[in-house]
């Protein structure tokens, strides 16, 4: 932002000189038009439709969990309009039973998952961060290869049933524990922090363990938490790999629960989740299963807006800089 | 100790330089010993191993896994035992019908979202840059960004549950009795189906490099060329857009090496509701034909192909963005 644009912009509108003017937008530029009344319509109207397209399924959803009975028939389905709220479908799905069962594993996937690999490639980029140490070139090549050139579905597939992982929750958690991506966004951050402090730390007598753990990770928080947060989504949303190697749908994670129950309409033994009213015709699951789909999205609800202002931070300096 | 005398001796002119600290280092390794190097670097060494043991075993194992592809494979006898039949699973693959359909599904798919999907975060960005008022801006951007982070499993249940045959759109038009259809199962409109559920999951986070490229032009060009007279499609024509194109190329290059991956998880998900002849990719034809029919030889020589052909794709597209000047990829550093 040049110094000389912006100090004229919060004054204007006080001025009396130009009654019929509206009020100058104070984080406009002074050499940019004013925009044209329809156009600026035109652009609240688009903004307001693509946010409406990412929240209204979502109030739909949410609302439709915690509706009563009566109101869903009356609404034929899918409430739109709030009316007589329970809490019954969270009360049923959290009770015991394969959902809570599910989410238990999620959580703990999630969970072991994310600590393990957060650790792993923090260590690792830590690692690689000093230019010119040894053998930090080709330790680097191992870690590109992996992005550009993929083993593929069927040889990881044998080595972990070779493993004898199927059916175990280390079978959802090890494949995949290591991305070349997030350790390379971490290695741009720590090999953009000023040298001379470490440096200084090193002269004192501080090995490289200290130096990490007191100095550098301190200094990273951001772009840590954010890794975090890909690796714990990662965890938190994949499903394939439970389909792959999951069998015993006691282990099946909450995402699978979602896609049988939900998506493809298995009954769900002694929740009412895909059976249908006889008499009205009306799917009497519906609130569970909504509930079910609220529970997957939770989680990310609640951690995304305390890592959410650091994205651009981290993201950045791995996308464009790597 | 030897290795602090070495970081003494380079530690005064690290700090006096502090900018390029790199330059004063290429001499050094050259003329400090291994040995030396070692009991400086180890503790470093150490820390990439626990990376190194999980790549070593899940990526680099699987690899050489491959060799499957040219074995008549059976898993009660193992890899060691299973007989080599050469490249006869590859020419079963490429005379395969269907193998041959799942690549030209996976390619219209490419082709189809490049054109549609491709240009949108670009546009959004655009859109959102020229809102001025950065309370309203953050929040949209929170907002567009969220679905980036929900699974396939729940975005393809949102979708069914608005536009599914008991969907919420259905159930507005049957009660006004304007007759019902069922987007998720129906097949010629599918290829519209996964693009606007990509668009509604990952395009708002697409925009967020773009935003990223734009706050890094410098408003002194937008100001200089209002003097020079330019109004402002000439200011995005030739400030704006310029500003764009190493993120654009960038993307384009990811883009094509992934040419053959196209939404695995989004794929399988809705195979079984819309069939397989228009929901067949290269990837959930290695999967059905490995671990559902248990053709372990044939479907790894299909996946290896692709793994193969995909490789090639960014390394050529690399090539040709430095051809055209671009930065591409990665350099040679």
């Amino acid at each position: 932002m040049t110094t000389v644009s912006t100090p004229t912009g919060p004054q204007t509108p006080a001025l009396p000189v130009a009654p019929r003017r509206r009020p100058r937008n104070r984080h406009r530029p002074v050499w940019q038009e004013q925009p044209s009344l329809p156009g600026a319509v035109a652009k609240g109207l688009v903004l307001t439709l693509i946010c409406l397209a990412v929240l209204f399924p979502l109030y739909t959803v949410v609302l439709t969990s915690i509706s009563t009975q009566a109101t869903i028939t009356e609404a034929g389905g899918l409430v739109t309009v709030p009316g007589e709220i329970t809490l019954a479908a969270y009360r049923q799905i959290l009770a015991g039973g394969i959902v809570t069962r599910a989410t238990m594993v999620s959580i703990g996937v999630t969970t072991v998952g994310t600590l393990l690999s957060t650790t792993v490639s923090v260590l690792c980029a830590y690692g690689l961060s000093r230019p010119s140490s040894l053998w930090h070139r080709p330790i680097l090549f191992v870690l590109v290869i992996t992005m550009f050139f993929s083993a593929g579905m069927i040889p990881t597939y044998l080595l972990v049933s070779g493993l004898g992982l199927i059916d175990t929750y280390w079978a959802l958690i090890l494949p995949g524990a290591v991305s070349a991506f997030n350790v390379l966004i971490l290695r741009n951050f720590f090999m953009g922090l000023d040298p001379a402090i470490t440096e200084a730390a090193r002269i004192d007598g501080a090995g490289d363990w200290r130096i990490l753990g007191r100095i550098v990770l301190p200094m990273s928080k951001a772009v840590v938490a954010v890794v975090a947060l890909f690796y714990g989504v990662g965890y938190w949303n994949a499903f394939f790999n439970a389909m792959l190697y999951i069998n015993d749908n006691a282990k099946w994670p909450l995402q699978l629960v979602l896609r049988s129950y939900v998506l493809q309409g298995v009954t769900l033994p002694g929740s009412g989740v895909g059976q249908v009213d006889v008499a009205t015709g009306a799917v009497t699951g519906l609130p569970v299963k909504m509930a079910v789909m609220v529970l997957a999205v939770v989680p990310i609800l609640v951690v995304y807006p305390f890592v959410q202002r650091h994205f651009t931070k981290g993201v950045i300096f791995g996308a464009v800089k790597g | 100790m030897t290795s602090s005398t070495t970081t003494v001796a380079t530690a005064p002119e690290a700090v006096a330089t502090a900018p390029r600290p790199q330059r004063s280092t290429p001499p050094l390794r050259r003329t400090v010993p291994l040995r030396t190097r070692w009991q400086r670097d180890r503790s470093l060494v150490v820390m990439t191993l626990p990376a190194l043991l999980l790549l070593g075993v899940f990526a680099y194992v699987p690899m050489a896994g491959n060799i499957v592809a040219w074995q008549d494979y059976s898993p009660y006898v193992g890899i060691a035992e299973s007989p080599f039949v050469a490249w006869d699973n590859f020419a079963r693959v490429l005379g395969s019908p269907a193998f041959l359909h799942a690549v030209r599904n996976t390619l219209v798919i490419t082709g189809f979202q490049l054109v549609f999907y491709f240009p949108i975060p670009i546009a959004l960005a655009l859109l959102l840059n020229s809102v001025l008022t950065p309370a309203i801006r953050t929040t949209i951007q929170s907002i567009v960004y969220l679905p980036h982070f929900f699974s396939w499993v729940l975005v393809v249940t949102i979708f069914q549950q608005m536009f599914g045959g008991a969907g919420l759109v259905n159930q507005i038009l049957t009660r006004n009795g304007w007759g019902s259809f069922d987007l998720m199962t129906n097949p010629d409109t599918f290829l519209l189906l996964i693009t606007s559920q990509a668009i509604w999951k990952d395009a708002g986070w697409g925009i967020i490099i773009f935003l990223a490229a734009l706050s890094t032009v410098d408003p002194a060009l937008y100001e200089a060329s209002v003097v020079d007279g330019a109004n402002r499609w000439r200011r995005m024509w030739h400030i704006t857009l310029p500003a764009l194109r190493p993120v654009v190329v960038l993307l384009l290059i990811l883009r094509l090496g992934d040419a053959l991956t196209v939404g695995f998880e989004q794929l399988i998900l809705q195979r079984g509701a819309v069939g397989a002849q228009v929901s067949e990719v290269i990837d959930t034809f290695v999967y059905y034909q490995g671990v559902i029919n248990g053709d372990w030889g044939f479907a790894t020589a299909a996946g290896l192909m692709k793994g193969v052909i995909s490789l090639l794709l960014v390394l050529g597209a690399n090539k040709l963005a430095h051809a055209f000047g671009e930065a591409g990829v990665y350099q040679r550093a």
